[in-house]
């Protein structure tokens, strides 16, 4: 599994056809794909906690979601390629400042 | 571009264009037929000595005038939708770019690989150098390449905007708050013009947008800067 996200971020061409979003206005793919990062990239903050400690633990969060650290990077190239900058700026502010409105 | 007193579409550069081209022959040769037939029809009784006080009822007449009609509807109708949906069709982008609409110009961003970012203004008058067009070319052109699927991802920063390249058979809503999804193949390398398509204020009319379609190989070489 985390060898195939490997290869399919290497291969990245672009964000490719995601049939939950088949219609013109893709506000919704975009928005998508910066949650499920974001909430993403918080898991994995806390799996940094986990290899502080424990290492059987660790191997376990590791082997889980080893994966998770690349998927993670595909959402966000996913996102880079179809937000827009001063929208995914903004989002990150509000992220910082605690009022960003999506439920990471 | 379009030249001085045109009246029909400019030449086609992508597929979608080429069938929206052959379906507005159809669809005006329907309408020639019909208005000569009808500017007949009203020729022949403005002409005629012939008299008749005695009209009543005329039901075969009735349904063939019915009836016809609505067949020729269906033969405009099909063909409409067939494009329509093609233009739907799920297409494997290769490319990426966003396109943002202000007042009054055009950021286009091109983030699929690190993050080229760039304004597009119109050339002021005094700023045009011999050859340019008026009121069309810009700083910055939006670089595209050529027989590659190009997904546009169009949305405005502040008032409605409408970004469209009539050759491509491109005419999308730049929405604040939304994000709108145009995809095309260019079919051939050139610059292609287009303006905005939705009234935004004072420069309305000054915030053009050009597209050089560029082989592939040579925009696989990387941004080219010129100053």
């Amino acid at each position: 599994m985390a060898e195939d996200m490997e290869t399919k971020i290497k291969n990245y061409k672009t964000a490719p056809f995601d049939s939950r979003f088949p219609n013109q206005n893709q506000t919704r793919n975009c928005w998508q794909n910066y949650l499920v990062k974001t909430r993403f990239h918080h898991v994995d903050q806390a799996d940094l906690e986990l290899l502080t400690s424990d290492f059987h633990r660790c191997q376990k969060a590791m082997t889980a979601k080893g994966g998770d650290i690349s998927v993670c990077e595909w959402y966000q190239r996913v996102y880079q390629s179809l937000c827009p900058t001063s929208w995914v700026t903004d989002w990150d502010e509000q992220r910082a400042e605690g009022t960003f409105p999506g439920k990471i | 571009m379009a030249h001085a007193a045109q009246v029909g579409l400019q030449d086609a550069t992508s597929p979608i264009m080429e069938e929206l081209i052959t379906f507005h022959d159809h669809a005006l040769m329907i309408i020639f037929l019909i208005c000569f037939l009808v500017l007949y029809a009203l020729f022949l009784t403005l002409t005629t000595k012939l008299t008749n006080t005695n009209i009543s009822d005329a039901q075969e007449m009735e349904t063939v005038w019915t009836t016809l009609p609505a067949i020729i509807l269906v033969l405009i109708a099909l063909p409409s939708l067939r494009i329509l949906y093609m233009t739907d069709e799920v297409n494997d982008p290769s490319l990426t770019i966003k396109s943002i609409g202000h007042q009054w110009y055009w950021t286009y961003e091109y983030t699929d690989y690190g993050g080229l970012i760039f304004n597009s203004y119109m050339l002021p008058p005094l700023f045009l150098e011999p050859g340019d067009l008026r009121l069309l070319d810009v700083d910055n052109r939006v670089v595209l390449p050529i027989e590659t699927p190009i997904r546009m991802m169009i949305t405005s920063q502040d008032v409605l905007h409408s970004w469209a390249v009539p050759t491509l058979g491109l005419k999308t809503d730049a929405i604040p708050g939304r994000l709108n999804q145009t995809t095309f193949t260019a079919t051939r390398p050139g610059v292609y013009y287009g303006q905005c398509s939705e009234i935004c204020g004072a420069n309305h009319s000054f915030m053009p947008i050009v597209l050089e379609l560029i082989p592939l190989k040579i925009f696989e070489m990387g941004p080219v800067f010129t100053l």
